[in-house]
């Protein structure tokens, strides 16, 4: 019977700083820090969902204070980790199934990715402001 | 050392599929909510969406999604960055009693309308 324990000592410590980060791997990384956002950002979002079903009065106060530069910089900023964290997931969820694994088409649809949830995060953030 | 049989045990398999499964229906939320938010906004627009039923059906299930989601994706941001046990358990434990207050918290806010 083969032995499936890996037991190989492997090295604990890779030094990848000399290496350049490309373009998918930037993709994952703002994926994760996006994923981390919107968690943190959850109470946020009950919130203001608590407030502006709750009455008239408290609809009208969520709305207020949405009005506030910084609260419009924190939903843009909240609008770009949900877009990007779905792109970026969407493109997950082919790469699954198998589809665009090949390194160019993997390194297409991260630049995709980009460009499409800043897009779309720029449009919102001018309508918004 | 990794010293471990590392075949058939399905490591991780159930939350893998949990996490794409949720994320399918957050995006099949996302698709219905843009068509359905009220245009202008208003309270009393945006307070009869949320009443309907089948909209607080979608809006369960998108929380029950929020819930798994977040909690695998976090359990593994832990898993990654925090090596002290003890202290990854209690993150871990934190993560699980923070979501499932908001859940909680979110099935208030609708059946309250």
């Amino acid at each position: 019977m083969p032995d499936l324990t890996a037991k190989k000592k492997r090295p604990l410590w890779y030094n990848l700083s000399p290496l350049n980060l490309p373009l998918p791997g930037l993709v994952s990384i703002l994926h994760r820090v996006s994923g981390v956002v919107l968690f943190l950002g959850l109470i946020a979002f009950l919130y203001l969902l608590d407030l502006s079903l709750a009455s008239e009065s408290g609809y009208a106060q969520a709305v207020g204070l949405l009005r506030a530069p910084i609260a419009k910089l924190l939903v843009i900023a909240s609008i770009w980790a949900l877009l990007h964290h779905m792109c970026a997931g969407i493109r997950h969820l082919f790469l699954d199934v198998d589809i665009g694994t090949s390194l160019h088409t993997a390194r297409r649809s991260a630049f995709a990715v980009f460009i499409a949830s800043l897009a779309l995060t720029a449009s919102i953030a001018v309508r918004i402001w | 050392m990794v010293n471990r049989i590392i075949v058939g045990a399905h490591y991780g398999l159930k939350d893998w599929l949990a996490q794409r499964i949720t994320a399918l229906l957050m995006i099949g939320y996302t698709v219905i909510f843009l068509v359905v938010w009220p245009r202008p906004m208003s309270y009393a627009g945006w307070k009869a969406l949320f009443a309907q039923g089948w909209m607080r059906f979608a809006t369960f299930l998108l929380v029950a999604s929020v819930l798994i989601h977040a909690w695998i994706g976090m359990r593994n941001v832990w898993m990654d960055y925090v090596k002290h046990t003890g202290l990854r358990l209690a993150l871990e434990v934190a993560t699980i009693l923070w979501l499932v207050g908001c859940a909680g918290w979110a099935m208030q806010i609708l059946w309250r309308i």
